[in-house]
């Protein structure tokens, strides 16, 4: 199958990334192409198969809640682009 | 042979008889280091002035007392997707140039606890996505082998420092051939252990149901002696297998006497590289000589895994990148509108192409419509694959076959069309899937004298048969702590 220029707008909006045109062109051939190969699976009847999330019969981890060290709010910001007043500043949000 | 040439057991028997120091082994490192890292940019940073200083400190303590562990005093390199408090971290991205993180991974407390000597973080495919190195938004690395070529891919860097001697052992992340296809490619043990094996705590998520760390070592004792330091059950990794602790060590030496090794057609098919089928031919043959038994084992659905394991993988990574967003730390741009286009460009102007990719890859597997054909049906597929190998694993120990269809091939060779890239994992992804363990041994040479990769599988937590199975082979063949032509030259 191949992939549409509107397709890969679409998902790249989801995906909050953005292409220039030839980018686009590019990826509809690429991502078709792997697409292509992946229709392989469709030939393979799983409707009577269960998914496997994970390899491994892992069971939820239960544990009691206790209070543990944990970073520090400047610890926490370190890394922030911008930081203000103890917390991660971002442009507005709301008009 | 020069210090730096040794293995991690050789380098302990002269520290345990005092005829050298831990800084004497450590300064040959660095200097190797000096010597042959402009050549192959294996490391994005190096922290040797510290390594010579926690080197010197400990000599003193080793003065007064003997060595506690195999790896005290032993220097080595971590992939730069592992978390170490005060050390860069970049994931061989511009969206985490700037990275320093505020927490160690698990593997590298423990490494530290046992007295390791960090040398730097090595080079690797920007968050792991590739099979050459080639996408590390800093540099190329290149093959000690033949500078022109490629290391493999995504632990580039930690395959090569192992192989060029400027380090005495690496850990790398394995999650569709990580770990094995660039110690194929550089000549060096690796091994990717059975998923939650290993914690992976602190290691930046690619495909978290696939993802596992492992070493890389110059032979499989050394791979033992790693991987008993980094096993261990880890509360902070939900994954985290809690088991009895293993010696890794005792079973090498036991032979393979009755060893049923399985050989499959299908990991033999086209494609393959025929002095690569020639080599693994030959070790057949020594397994054979060595006393085990060589049964004909077969997969019917073999052909389905590199396609369930790109849904899979994509999938994952677009959710597990969605975090980076230029709000709590990494890149961020310059310029934006608003909040979705901060979002946006940052994304845009952080990420490279591949890891842009993937994510444009793994969002559409996951969206509306498409989740029933692509997502879930991989997820049904690896289901299938696990059968496949269960059935395999009832008729034979271990599974041989070989690492990678081919030996290193040339940088830029594949870059302009990432599935032919992809098919280059065809031998190794099945195992990730399967969540078993494999480990690459290298089986001989080409006729360019390149390295070429033997893998040998085994069902969940077979690490010990694997490694007595890889160890009887090195011993039996003499091809262990192969040296690349780089070490004459330089």
């Amino acid at each position: 199958m191949s992939l549409t220029r509107e397709d890969v707008t679409y998902v790249a909006n989801l995906a909050r990334l953005e292409f220039s045109e030839d980018e686009v062109t590019a990826l509809a051939d690429q991502l078709g192409a792997v697409l292509d190969y992946a229709e392989t699976l469709s030939g393979l009847d799983t409707s009577k198969i269960k998914a496997t999330e994970h390899v491994l019969a892992v069971q939820n981890v239960f544990r009691e809640d206790e209070i543990k060290p944990c970073l520090t709010n400047e610890e926490a910001l370190a890394n922030a682009p911008e930081s203000e007043a103890g917390c991660f500043k971002v442009p507005r949000v709301m008009e | 042979m020069e210090l730096s040439q040794k293995t991690i057991h050789q380098i302990n028997d002269l520290l345990d008889k005092k005829e050298v120091t831990v800084t004497e082994v450590t300064q040959a490192v660095v200097n190797r280091i000096n010597a042959v890292e402009k050549a192959t940019d294996a490391y994005l940073s190096l922290q040797t002035e510290a390594a010579l200083e926690a080197a010197q400190a400990l000599d003193n303590e080793l003065s007064g007392r003997a060595k506690k562990t195999p790896l005290e005093g032993i220097p080595y390199g971590l992939k730069d997707n592992m978390c170490t408090k005060g050390i860069l971290t970049t994931c061989a991205s511009k969206m985490l140039y700037n990275f320093n993180p505020p927490y160690n991974a698990e593997v590298y407390d423990r490494l530290s606890e046992e007295g390791g000597i960090l040398l730097g973080k090595t080079n690797m495919d920007e968050f792991a996505m590739g099979s050459s190195t080639e996408n590390s938004a800093y540099k190329k690395t290149r093959n000690p082998w033949d500078l022109n070529k490629v290391p493999g891919g995504s632990s580039g860097g930690s395959a090569v420092a192992v192989a060029a001697d400027t380090a005495f052992y690496t850990l790398g992340s394995d999650t569709g051939g990580s770990i094995r296809q660039p110690a194929s490619f550089c000549g060096v043990v690796g091994m990717k252990p059975t998923y939650g094996l290993v914690s992976r705590y602190g290691l930046v998520a690619f495909a978290s149901s696939l993802d596992q760390i492992g070493p890389f070592t110059k032979d499989v004792e050394d791979c033992a002696l790693v991987l008993n330091a980094i096993v261990g059950h880890d509360a902070k990794d939900s994954t985290s297998l809690n088991l009895k602790k293993i010696d890794y060590t005792q079973p090498l030496k036991q032979g393979v006497k009755g060893l049923k090794i399985g050989v499959a057609k299908e990991f033999f098919g086209e494609g393959l590289q025929p002095e690569v089928r020639k080599s693994l031919e030959d070790a057949i043959a020594i397994y054979k000589t060595l006393g085990a038994s060589i049964v004909d084992v077969s997969f019917q659905h073999l052909d389905y895994a590199l396609s369930a394991y790109y849904m899979i993988s994509s999938a994952e990574a677009s959710s597990n990148l969605a975090r980076y967003d230029g709000i709590r730390y990494g890149f961020r741009a310059e310029e934006y509108n608003d909040l979705v286009d901060l979002y946006k460009k940052t994304r845009s102007q952080g990420f490279g192409d591949e890891v842009k990719r993937r994510i444009m890859l793994g969002t559409y597997a996951l969206s509306s419509g498409y989740y029933d054909a692509y997502y879930k049906k991989a997820m049904q597929v690896r289901t299938i694959i696990k059968a496949d190998f269960d059935q395999v694993f009832g008729g034979c120990d271990v599974l041989l076959t070989p690492t990678a269809p081919t030996t290193a091939f040339g940088i830029g060779e594949k870059t302009s069309n990432p599935l032919e890239m992809y098919l280059t994992d065809i031998y190794t992804v099945p195992v990730n899937i399967a969540g078993i363990p494999g480990v690459s041994i290298p089986c001989g040479l080409d006729n360019n004298g390149m390295p070429i990769g033997m893998q040998l599988l085994g069902p969940i937590l077979s690490e010990e048969t694997l490694l007595k199975t890889a160890w009887a082979f090195e011993h039996e063949s003499g091809l262990t702590n192969l040296k690349a032509p780089l070490g004459t030259e330089v």
